[in-house]
C-alpha cells in the first residue's frame, strides 16, 4: 500500500514496470484504436491494471452467461475508458476479438462509450459522467434485498439467493468526481452501509483540459471519501500486486462502502503518451503512430 | 390524486415483492404504513434527485419496479440526464410520480411550477407519459403500471380535483378516451383540464353546438388512430392543457394533424386548429392554481368562446 501518497500539484510519475499481460492488453487497445480510427487511448491505458485485476482475481462472473444472477457487478463509470474494458472482456471471452475490428462502426456493438444491452458483460451504459455510482447503489441494494431470508408471511423475495450478497464495483475517473451526483451517491452509499459496494477511482490527475488541480482540485481526495463514510485505501493503480492485495481485503471496513484511490498515469505504458493531454482522445492516428505505439508496447 | 396514487403504491407493494418506493425528502408521515410494514423496500434519500433516479435504475435493472415521488419540477428538470440515460436508455420500469403538474404550486412560484414537464419528457425515446384527470382514474391506472414496460411519468394534480371520470370507460395506457360525442367541434384534453372541456361542451350544447371531448390521459404514446378518427369527423379541433403551449399535448396533436393534412387524401386540409395552454412565459403572479388558470384563460369560458369563434 502507499502510505505516503505522491505529492500532488506536480505531474505524477510512476515507474511500475508493466508485465507481458499488461502490455498485451494495451496492444489490443491500440489495435482497437486503429480499427475505429479514434478512441480515448490515454484514459484506457490509465485503467488497464484496475480492470485487469478486477476481472482476473476479484469478480465472480460467467462469460458464457453474462447475466448469471450470482455474478458480481462491475460498472466502468468512466465510460470513455471503454477501450480497456473491451480488451479485458474479449480476453475473458465475453465476445469474440473480431468485434474490436468494428469499434465505432455501424455494424459493431462497441461504441466510444459502452452500452448496456449491446455489449455482453456491460452492466450499465456510461459515458455521461457521474451516473455509475448511483446505478451501482441500486444494484448493491438489490443484491442485499435478494439476500434477505424469506419472510414468514407476506410476499416472497424476488429472487432467493442465500449467502453473501453479490458485490458491486464501480470504476470512476478523477474528472468524473467533479460531478455533484458522485457525492450525492457517496452520501447515500454510506447511509445504507453498503459494504458490498466498492468504488475505484482512477486518479491520474489529468482531465481533458489540464491537471485536476488546475481544472477543479480534488485533493485531499482520500480524506473526502473518508469523510463521506467510506473505508479508504490508496494504491499504485499500475501495480498488479498492490491492486490484488487491496481488493482481496474488500470490504475494507465493516458496514461501510469501500473507496480505493488508484494513483495512475494517464497514458501509462508509452512514454510520450504519458501525461500528454493531446492523447486524451486520439482521432485519425497515422499508420506510423499506431506502429510506434505497438513497438513501445512490444511484448517480446 | 396524490394520496390515491401513493396509497396504491402501498397496495401494489403489499402484493408484489418487486415494488420499491423512493422519495427524496417528502412531507413527514408520507407512506408511513409502507415504511413500517416493508422497511427494506422503502427509501427516503434526501434532496438528491440525480442519485435517486440512478439508484432507481440500478434497482430496476435487477428486476424491481420502482416508484419515485417528489415535486414534478425537481423530478424532471434537475435530473434530466439521469432520466434520459439511466431510465430511458436502459428501458427500465421506473415510475416517476411528479407532484404538482402544471401550476399547482402557484404560491411557491416558478421554481415549483411544472409548466414544461410533458414537453421535455415527450422528447425522450421510450418514455410513457400519463396525466389522469382525477383520483378515480388514478385508481384505474395504477394497477396497470406494475407490468407496463419501460419508464413512465405520472403527472399528479393538486389533490381534491373534482371527479369527472367513471368506470364506464375502462382505462388502458396508450388509449384516448372519448368522453362526449359531438359533430361540430373536437376538444382534446389531458389531466385535470378534462373537467373544463366537459363544462365548455355543456355550455356550447345550450347554443346548439355539439362538441366532442377526447380525453388523452396518455400523452405518450399518443393514441394517433383515435385522435385522427375523432378529428376527422369535425371541422375544428381545439386542445386544452395545463402546460406550456410549446411541446405538450397541443404540440403533439398539432404534429399528428399537420402530417395527416399533408399526407392523407381523406383529410380536409382546411381544418382549423387552436391550442389553449400556458403561454410561453414564466407565471408572473402567485395566488393559486385557479387564479393562474384564470390569468392564462385556461377555463371553460375560453374553450367555449374559442370554439364559437372558430365555427363562426
Amino acid at each position: 500500500m502507499i502510505t505516503n501518497p505522491p505529492p500532488t500539484k506536480r505531474v505524477p510519475t510512476n515507474t511500475t514496470p508493466l508485465d507481458r499481460r499488461s502490455r498485451e492488453l494495451r496492444r489490443q487497445i491500440v489495435h482497437t484504436l486503429a480499427a475505429g480510427n479514434r478512441g480515448h487511448v490515454a484514459s484506457a491505458f490509465s485503467v488497464v491494471e484496475i480492470l485487469r485485476v478486477l476481472y482476473d482475481s476479484v469478480l465472480r462472473f460467467d462469460a458464457k452467461n453474462p447475466t448469471w444472477p450470482q455474478r458480481d457487478r462491475c460498472i466502468l463509470s468512466k465510460g470513455h475508458g471503454c477501450l480497456a474494458l473491451y480488451a479485458v472482456l474479449v480476453d475473458k471471452g465475453f465476445f469474440p476479438a473480431e468485434e474490436l475490428n468494428k469499434f465505432c462502426k455501424p455494424d459493431g456493438i462497441l461504441g466510444g462509450h459502452p452500452e448496456y444491452g449491446k455489449v455482453p458483460g456491460v452492466e450499465a451504459s456510461t459515458g455521461s459522467l457521474g451516473h455509475g455510482l448511483p446505478i451501482g447503489i441500486g444494484l448493491a441494494l438489490a443484491a442485499r434485498l435478494r439476500r434477505r431470508p424469506a419472510p414468514t408471511s407476506g410476499p416472497l423475495p424476488l429472487i432467493s439467493a442465500p449467502g453473501a450478497p453479490q458485490r458491486v464495483f464501480v470504476v470512476c475517473g478523477d474528472g468524473e468526481c467533479d460531478e455533484g451526483s458522485v457525492w450525492e451517491a457517496a452520501l447515500c452509499a454510506a447511509k445504507h452501509r453498503l459494504s458490498n459496494l466498492a468504488v475505484l477511482i482512477d486518479y491520474n490527475k489529468q482531465q481533458s483540459y489540464g491537471t485536476t488541480w488546475e481544472v477543479l482540485d480534488l485533493d485531499p481526495l482520500a480524506d473526502k471519501w473518508r469523510a463521506f463514510g467510506f473505508a479508504v485505501a490508496e494504491v499504485d493503480g499500475h501495480s498488479v500486486a498492490q491492486l490484488q492485495a487491496v481488493l482481496a481485503r474488500v470490504p475494507l471496513g465493516p458496514d461501510r462502502p469501500t473507496a480505493i484511490i488508484c494513483h495512475t498515469i494517464k497514458g501509462k505504458g508509452v512514454d510520450y503518451v504519458e501525461n500528454n493531454l493531446n492523447w486524451h482522445h486520439k482521432n485519425r492516428a497515422s499508420k506510423e503512430e499506431i506502429e510506434s505505439l505497438l513497438a513501445a508496447l512490444e511484448t517480446e | 390524486m396524490r394520496k390515491t396514487c401513493l396509497d396504491m403504491v402501498y397496495d401494489l407493494a403489499k402484493r408484489d415483492p418487486r415494488v420499491v418506493f423512493i422519495g427524496s425528502d417528502l412531507g413527514v408521515g408520507t407512506l408511513d404504513r409502507f415504511k413500517a410494514e416493508m422497511p427494506e423496500r422503502f427509501f427516503m434519500e434526501g434532496v438528491s434527485e440525480a442519485n435517486v433516479v440512478g439508484m432507481a435504475a440500478g434497482l430496476a435493472l435487477e428486476g424491481h419496479v420502482v416508484y419515485i415521488n417528489t415535486i414534478a419540477t425537481f423530478l424532471t428538470r434537475r435530473c434530466f440526464d439521469q432520466i434520459v440515460l439511466d431510465l430511458c436508455l436502459h428501458d427500465v420500469p421506473v415510475r416517476l410520480i411528479g407532484s404538482g403538474g402544471g401550476m399547482v404550486y402557484a404560491p411557491l412560484g416558478p421554481t415549483h411550477e411544472a409548466i414544461e414537464d410533458i414537453a421535455i419528457l415527450r422528447a425522450i425515446p421510450r418514455m410513457t407519459i400519463v396525466a389522469p384527470a382525477d383520483a378515480d382514474e388514478m385508481r384505474r391506472l395504477m394497477p396497470l403500471t406494475l407490468d407496463y414496460p419501460g419508464p413512465m411519468y405520472i403527472r399528479l394534480g393538486k389533490g381534491g380535483d373534482p371527479i369527472v371520470t367513471d368506470d364506464r370507460t375502462p382505462f388502458a395506457i396508450g388509449k384516448a378516451l372519448p368522453m362526449r360525442e359531438g359533430g361540430d367541434a373536437l376538444v382534446v384534453t389531458t389531466g385535470i383540464t378534462l373537467k373544463l372541456a366537459l363544462e365548455a361542451a355543456a355550455d356550447l350544447q345550450r347554443d346548439g353546438i355539439e362538441a366532442a371531448v377526447l380525453h388523452v390521459p396518455t400523452i405518450k404514446p399518443l393514441d394517433t388512430p383515435a385522435l385522427l378518427d375523432h378529428a376527422g369527423r369535425v371541422p375544428v379541433v381545439l386542445t386544452v392543457e395545463e402546460h406550456s403551449v410549446i411541446g405538450g399535448l397541443g404540440s403533439a396533436v398539432a404534429e399528428v394533424i399537420a402530417e395527416a393534412a399533408g399526407y392523407s387524401g381523406s383529410w380536409p386540409a382546411a381544418k382549423r386548429f387552436r391550442r389553449i395552454g400556458i403561454p410561453d412565459v414564466f407565471p408572473d403572479q402567485y395566488g393559486s392554481q385557479a387564479s393562474l388558470m384564470e390569468r392564462y384563460e385556461i377555463c371553460a369560458a375560453r374553450i367555449a368562446s374559442l370554439v364559437r369563434a372558430m365555427l363562426a
